[in-house]
């Protein structure tokens, strides 16, 4: 042992500048005070620019008279209705294109994915083509050839193309029949209610019965039965109260049934082709994710390949594929503000195109319609996240 | 009758079927192994049959290659000198005639500084990166803009074309690179208030759509500045997407950031390392070598969203094919030319894609989680 007592060296005075905490603190209060400076001196310069410029912030010009019209409404819209309303329908229109364009793209890139996977050389080949080609290209080139280049070319209406049924192609847009409801066509829907609830209790009972005893339904043929013959039987009660109204040319138009705007179509049809192309990358690296030993191992137990995708593949890639899904499903609603650029009429092209135009206010609408986009994306998340966790695998 | 003889063990393999090997057995394998393939096959070849042929004749066999007008064009396919004769616009804009030497001089060097970081043993990589990070946009800045050392000012109205979309993938990739490594550390920061800015920062650009932030930066961004203060609509465009692509830059280095083991970190620590040295000599080099490939991802898509300020007013290829295509003299050749911003556009993506998933491979040390 050292007896002789050398004394220990001095410790030093640590300054209050080698303290972590009072380091982290001070930093912080830095950013702090600087982020709030120069939010204050955003602040204080837009309100002195808006009063040299003569402009009267608030939102008191939702309540004026708009004064212009808009192609596709899904809710009532005159000329003589106010910004407030422009808002609601270019919010509605962003929502329906984005809505359809989700569910079609997901199909569209499922479809492509598992192509892209396929045994059959040809196919996949053809799938790695289409992938390649249009994930590369700018979605707004794809939306301006289609727009521009296909559905404008289309014969004018008297020389539409006609389709079996009541369908007419032309550069106006697509005609279709639309249906008409007459009296007593609530039952009809009440039996499709009631049919989806037979299923699911059928689906309950199969569910359990197999559990206990091993033995299957044919889960699936009977509620096909049951969701046909319930409403057939509804219909024949109540007589048929559904006739479909044909569009007819009259003068230089067509008069009567559906129209779908080739804004529409085009957006739609450009925001799918595109999506679906990440999409399938994405659906094939999901299920490239699940080990082979998988797909043998369920063989060796005997079930057939369809049964080994539903059962066995497709919940473990679901977990690898969800997440990047949810960020191209926001992808797509982001995108379909590429509207404004051939003018379908999108939350960004009525409102804060149009309505920016004529009234100004450009700090409140760009505020709301990115308030818009950013409620949209959080409300996407949110569900995504919650059907994530559903499907998470749940560690024993 | 052949008879043979052999010993035991000694009996050769017997050659297989005809059906299973070579030629036949390639098809039978990969195209018609069971009847669903088979008729997936026949309908694809039928696909392949309606569009191919039709877009060849279209493109190359009726297409017609010279002329400098529309009446030159007298075969039934495309009409491409709708092409030659734009080449210049498409390139370079209006960018006036007599100074067209610097938009080249600024994308030749670009390419002179580009080219060594494809070359494996190039010794000098850092400092041509630095020198392309550094002192190449500011050598850029002077020879386009102009305004000193003898050269006119041409107006940023004037840029236009592929120059155009190129100098706005290059400023949106070199500034969101360093803004989005900050925001990521921000992120991950253990002081609260310095976490939850960038958060909110990241999430909020994140969560908009390019086009409302490229209409915020040309109708609200003048009315933030003080009195007096001007942007140029181009210098607007290029903050937006700048700030866009920082946001999206900031989550793909949070990825690498989560991917680096806690060891690491405390490695670094009880070497006495400080925070800067931790992350700059350690953490970082690993965390970005991870999300190279995502960082080419984001550039691919911040390349392909340049196109979208023509919405805003600015000529970039796609604005200037469009405008091209309006031109009275060739109406009705926007095919053409979209057909030719496509291939342009393709050719691009595609290559950065193939680059990205070349450096994966290199870079693959067999650490991966597995």
């Amino acid at each position: 042992m050292n007896t002789d007592s050398t004394p220990l060296p001095k410790v030093p005075k640590k300054s209050v500048w080698n303290n972590p905490k009072f380091r982290s603190l001070f930093f912080q209060a830095i950013v702090l005070a600087a982020t709030v400076a120069f939010g204050i001196s955003i602040f204080h310069n837009t309100s002195v620019n808006l009063e040299t410029r003569g402009i009267a912030t608030g939102f008191d010009f939702l309540s004026t008279t708009a004064g212009f019209g808009i192609i596709q409404h899904f809710i009532p819209y005159t000329e003589e209705s106010t910004y407030g309303a422009t808002f609601l329908v270019g919010l509605i229109n962003t929502i329906v294109v984005s809505a359809l364009g989700i569910i079609l793209a997901t199909i569209l890139g499922v479809i492509v994915g598992i192509a892209r996977l396929s045994k059959n050389w040809l196919i996949a080949k053809l799938a790695a083509v289409y992938i390649e080609i249009f994930r590369n290209i700018p979605l707004l080139l794809q939306i301006f050839f289609w727009y521009f280049v296909v559905l404008r070319n289309l014969p004018s209406p008297r020389q539409s193309v006609t389709f079996v049924g009541g369908f007419f192609l032309n550069n106006r847009g697509i005609y279709s029949p639309s249906p008409v409801t007459h009296d007593g066509f609530s039952y009809i829907v009440w039996a499709v209610i009631l049919a989806f609830v037979l299923i699911f209790f059928i689906k309950r009972w199969a569910d359990k019965r197999q559990e206990a005893t091993g033995q299957q339904f044919h889960t699936f043929y009977v509620s096909l039965v049951i969701l046909v013959i319930l409403p057939l039987l509804a219909a024949v009660a109540t007589g048929f109260p559904l006739t479909w109204d044909k569009p007819a040319l009259s003068g230089f138009n067509f008069k009567g049934g559906m129209v779908i705007i080739p804004e529409f179509a085009a957006l739609l049809l450009s925001l799918v082709i595109y999506t679906a192309s990440f999409m399938a990358e994405t659906v094939r690296a999901g299920i490239e994710s699940v080990a082979h030993g998988q797909t043998e191992a369920a063989y060796a137990l005997g079930l057939r390949p369809n049964s080994t995708l539903r059962l066995v593949i497709l919940p473990q890639a679901l977990r690898v594929i969800i997440p990047p899904m949810t960020s191209e499903f926001l992808n797509l609603t982001k995108n379909s503000s590429l509207a404004t650029a051939i003018a379908y009429p999108d939350l960004v092209a009525v409102f804060a195109g149009t309505t920016l135009n004529q009234t100004g206010q450009a700090i409140e609408i760009i505020a709301m319609t990115m308030a818009v986009y950013l409620s949209i994306s959080l409300l996407i998340s949110a569900v995504m996240n919650w059907y994530n966790a559903s499907v998470a695998l749940v560690e024993r | 009758m052949n008879t043979k003889s052999y010993a035991i063990g000694q009996i050769p393999d017997m050659v297989p079927p005809i059906a299973s090997v070579g030629f036949i057995g390639w098809f039978r394998k990969n195209l018609f192994s069971s009847w669903v393939n088979s008729v997936l096959t026949l309908f694809s070849l039928w696909l392949l049959y309606l569009t191919i042929p039709p877009m060849i004749d279209w493109m190359l066999v009726n297409a017609n290659f010279s002329g400098t007008t529309k009446q030159d064009c007298t075969n039934t396919g495309a009409c491409w000198p709708f092409v030659s004769s734009h080449i210049d616009q498409f390139f370079y804009g209006f960018y006036p005639q007599a100074e067209r030497w610097r938009v080249d001089i600024t994308i030749l060097l670009l390419i002179g500084l580009m080219i060594p970081l494809f070359i494996k043993k190039f010794p000098y990589k850092g400092i041509t990166a630095a020198v392309a990070l550094f002192i190449y946009p500011v050598v850029a800045f002077f020879l386009l803009v102009g305004g000193s050392f003898g050269l006119p000012v041409v107006e940023t109205s004037l840029w236009g074309g592929f120059s155009l979309t190129l100098v706005i993938s290059v400023v949106g990739i070199v500034t969101s690179l360093p803004i989005g490594i900050v925001l990521a550390l921000g992120r991950r920061s253990n002081m609260p208030t310095i976490r939850s800015i960038c958060t909110v920062f990241i999430e909020l650009w994140r969560g908009v759509p390019l086009i409302t932030v490229l209409f915020m930066s040309s109708v609200m961004l003048p009315l933030f500045l003080p009195e007096g203060v001007n942007f140029d609509k181009l210098l607007r465009a290029l903050i937006g997407v700048s700030l866009f692509a920082a946001a999206y830059m900031a989550e793909v280095v949070r990825g690498g950031l989560q991917a680096i083991p806690k060891g690491q970190f405390e490695g670094a620590m009880s070497l006495g390392l400080s925070y800067w040295k931790t992350m700059s000599f350690i953490i970082l080099p690993q965390a970005l070598k991870y999300v190279i490939p995502s960082i080419v991802s984001t550039f691919i898509g911040l390349f392909k969203d340049t196109t979208l300020v023509l919405i805003i007013g600015l000529f970039d290829f796609l604005g200037i094919v469009q405008t091209a295509s309006t031109d009275p003299k060739w109406l009705g050749m926007a095919v053409e030319g979209y057909v030719f911003t496509a291939l342009v556009y393709g050719v691009f993506c595609f290559a950065m894609s193939q680059y990205s998933q070349a450096i994966e491979r290199k870079l693959d040390t067999g650490h991966k989680k597995r």
